[in-house]
């Protein structure tokens, strides 16, 4: 009897499981449990690496480090430089910082957060093998303890960006005790002094954090817990967040309409700080010794074909903001007067028979795949053959396409940058003759002069004086690479979340969020 | 018999050995240098592609990578993922209930649906009993995965609100919650798979019921159930069972496509970021450890052979 029981019960059981419309329930169950426990889900586009701020490279795991480590300093609205963990700055001389500290922050393991263990993160960020870090940090000569709040950080040479650096994952200390204990592996459990502690990792699943009790800043954490889930395909991130199982998700420019056709929902678009640009092979290997790659006007034909403005409206719906240099309006270095030119393609023509080339001109243009470029790619296809260019795509993986555009096995490459708070982390690596980002290999003593002072030099207006140059030699005249727009982030979010804002560097912040 | 299935175990050996000196050797077509891919976006500095090339032995000779592998496997230690550092072998027992939770499900639901309705078509041949059969296995087997997944996403979890879009909760944790988020995918995979083996019972069902046994068991006046469930059924299963176990095999391989879709983290979704990211010990060790399933499953059905084929049992 009993057991004819059980068999029917774990019959039904079945049954229920099997017949989604017997349980209606089971889909909000996660969401009703999730408002009593205030857990905030965020969903990622991909699978974050290692959470270590000294071995970490993907854009979504900073994402998660904005809720685990807090930084020396952060940036506002304006791309200004704003105290955190340090409460402020100063230049004793040209290649001396002096920084103060927060008194009484802890980390996640109760150790206390000093000079010492700023020291001690620095260094690691320049020392540990494999670091990411060193070469954002790199100017660093030696810091100095001066006493439990104070450091003095002294440079090799003056450098103009290093305190931004501090902004971002090199400004990240981390418990100097626990660092120490778990060496390489520090990552699979990260000890920071950020609002949130960590919980659990389970690869391509989900990120678990809880709020910190000892956070120094702890009256602006509202909520207890946030869970980061990891989903590659952007529908189905539309979808969970429009079925109530994800609070926040950054979505395709497409899906606007909607968002917003849902009441329950909220949309907030940013431009980023980066660029979608195309990267011209004019120096780098054989592939190079075209017309192409060796005439500037028979790359200014080429841009001066692309309708930036239809492109925008026709793949974007109009969301990307159009550029024509590496920096973008919201920063304070972004030169107004420097435009996209506007398409003419009588000039392109023109520019075409006075370099002499034999029309149609073959150009090549490497696409990682992914649907949005490919169609951009199609696009500009169409644009410059109209001014007399054959424009052959080709699409490749995106490892591969890294790989080839080291090599110098390209001719074209639709590429795009993150961006970093300083021009000078847009800049220097991709268009100076010495930077090792710069595939193209476009090389002009000028350019480099300019890009190294710009580098040291500390007054604002002089500073953007200097890269208004760099766009005109190296943009206009040697037409070394093409910007073409600054991107958007758009995110949904649920309206149950409260006080949701999004700075230009695309990062979710847990302070002064709210669940309803 | 024990000697039999010794000897069988014995070349399980041999073929995971050439297989790794396979996948060793594929992956080394595959474009695309694993530090730069690592690097990413800070691949601005030669001096760390160089450290993170020597500590993971990238900067080697091939065979040299290989035998510190190997080495390392005979241990028992199968390295570490590059991109996120956690043991792999971690990752794969992380992940194998989650495959084999979903796997078996959606092969449930594909014996339940495809096995009967194959009965069904070729004892109702040409009436229309076999045409629905034959017409929903078309629909299963032409409909890719993923459309079907995305379409019963936004019926089942966007429009109706019944069932999760995506994820996944361990069978421990919240039993009904974790077959809730996995009954979706387990439909598609099964679904697919049902009309393969509906197609296969059928062709089997209709060699078998013409057979002579068929008409003395009929002509010796056996009731018509007994008939086809008996003498019928019980010779068409063998090509049953052998496709049965290759898809069984395949499910566990993990189910790429569908586990993207739903975010299963199974096997599937396991291997494919590891290829796209370059992350060789996983794939390595993904590919070992579906192998080896592979190989097991192959014994098991030589083993149910031998329990519907008593003939088998003496060779």
């Amino acid at each position: 009897m009993t057991t004819r029981r059980t068999a029917l019960a774990l019959g039904a059981a079945l049954a229920a499981a099997l017949l989604p419309a017997a349980t209606p329930a089971l889909a909000q169950g996660s969401a009703t449990s999730q408002t009593t426990s205030q857990t905030l889900r965020i969903g990622l586009r991909e699978d974050p690496d290692i959470l270590d701020p000294t071995l970490a490279r993907t854009f979504v795991g900073r994402i998660v480090f904005a809720s685990l480590c807090d930084k020396l300093f952060d940036i506002n609205d304006k791309l200004e430089i704003v105290p955190q963990l340090a409460t402020g700055y100063s230049w004793e001389d040209p290649k001396t910082l002096r920084i103060t500290l927060r008194p009484g922050v802890l980390f996640h393991d109760g150790e206390k957060m000093d000079a010492e263990a700023v020291r001690y993160s620095l260094n690691r960020h320049l020392s540990l093998q494999g670091s990411f870090r060193r070469s954002e940090i790199n100017a660093m000569d030696s810091v100095e303890v001066v006493d439990p709040l104070t450091l003095r950080i002294r440079l090799k040479a003056p450098s103009s960006p290093f305190v931004s650096q501090l902004t971002d994952r090199a400004g990240m200390i981390v418990s100097p005790k626990a660092a120490e204990a778990a060496g390489r592996d520090f990552g699979n459990r990260p000890v920071c002094a950020g609002p949130y502690r960590f919980v659990e990792r389970v690869a391509q699943d989900r990120i678990v954090v809880e709020k910190f009790p000892g956070y120094w800043d702890a009256a602006s954490i509202r909520i207890n817990r946030i869970t980061y889930l990891p989903i590659a395909d952007s529908s189905v991130r539309l979808a969970n967040l429009q079925s109530g199982a994800l609070d926040v998700v950054e979505v395709a420019p497409s899906d606007l309409a909607t968002l917003k056709a849902n009441r329950r929902l909220r949309t907030v678009i940013r431009e980023d700080l980066g660029y979608q640009s195309i990267i011209y092979n004019v120096g780098n290997g054989p592939r190079a010794e075209t017309p192409f790659g060796r005439d500037p006007r028979v790359r200014a034909a080429f841009e001066l074909a692309i309708d930036r403005d239809a492109l925008n409206q026709v793949v974007f719906e109009g969301l990307v903001t159009p550029t024509a240099q590496a920096v973008p309006p919201a920063s304070p270095y972004h030169d107004p007067g420097f435009r996209p030119e506007p398409r003419n393609l009588e000039r392109a023509r023109a520019l075409l028979k006075e370099a002499g080339v034999a029309t149609p001109v073959v150009v090549e243009m490497t696409v990682p795949t992914n649907p949005e470029l490919r169609q951009a790619a199609e696009v500009m296809q169409a644009m410059v053959k109209e001014a007399g260019f054959d424009l052959r795509i080709a699409s490749m993986e995106f490892a591969s396409s890294l790989q080839a555009a080291q090599r110098g096995d390209f001719q074209t490459y639709l590429s795009a940058w993150s961006g970093r708070v300083d021009p000078d982390g847009n800049t220097w690596a991709f268009l100076h003759s010495k930077g090792a980002q710069n595939d193209g290999k476009s090389a002009n003593p000028e350019v480099d002069r300019l890009l190294d002072a710009a580098r040291e030099e500390t007054d604002g207006a002089k500073r953007r004086a200097l890269y208004a140059q760099v766009w005109q030699i190296a943009l206009r005249q040697d037409r070394a690479r093409v910007y073409l727009w600054h991107r958007a982030i758009v995110m949904g979010y649920s309206a149950r979340l409260q006080n949701f804002t999004l700075l230009p560097d695309g990062l979710i912040r847990p302070q002064g969020l709210a669940l309803n | 018999m024990g000697l039999w299935l010794i000897r069988r175990l014995g070349q399980v050996v041999p073929t995971l050995l050439i297989l790794s000196v396979l996948i060793f050797g594929l992956q080394q077509l595959m474009p695309g240098d694993p530090a730069l891919i690592l690097a990413g976006e800070e691949r601005g500095d030669p001096q760390v592609l160089a450290e993170i090339r020597a500590e993971l032995l990238l900067d080697r000779p091939l065979w040299e990578q290989y035998l510190a592998w190997l080495g390392r496997v005979l241990m028992g230690d199968f390295g570490f993922s590059w991109r996120i550092r956690l043991p792999v072998a971690q990752l794969i027992l992380d992940k194998l209930p989650v495959t084999l939770q979903l796997g078996l499900m959606a092969f449930v639901i594909a014996v339940a649906i495809g096995v009967p309705a194959g009965i069904v078509s070729a004892v109702w041949k040409d009436r229309p009993a076999d045409w629905v059969a034959n017409g929903l296995a078309l629909a299963g087997i032409s409909t890719p995965n993923f459309w079907m997944g995305i379409m019963m996403i936004l019926l089942f979890s966007v429009h109706l609100g019944w069932l999760p879009p995506s994820g996944y909760v361990p069978l421990a944790e919240d039993p009904l919650q974790s077959l809730a988020t996995t009954i979706m995918p387990a439909f598609v995979l099964g679904g697919s798979i049902a009309g393969v083996l509906m197609r296969h019972t059928r062709a089997a069902m209709l060699t078998a019921l013409a057979q002579d046994y068929v008409r003395t068991a009929r002509a010796k006046g056996l009731p018509e159930r007994l008939v086809i469930a008996k003498h019928a059924l019980r010779n068409a299963l063998i090509p049953v069972v052998t496709l049965g176990t290759i898809e069984l095999g395949r499910l566990l391989a993990g189910a790429v496509l569908t586990e993207q879709i739903f975010t299963i983290p199974g096997f599937g979704k396991l291997i494919v970021d590891a290829v796209f990211n370059r992350d060789y010990p996983v794939v390595q060790g993904v590919v070992m450890a579906t192998a080896l399933i592979f190989v097991l499953l192959s014994l098991l059905a030589d083993l149910l052979y031998m329990a519907i084929n008593p003939r088998l049992r003496a060779a």
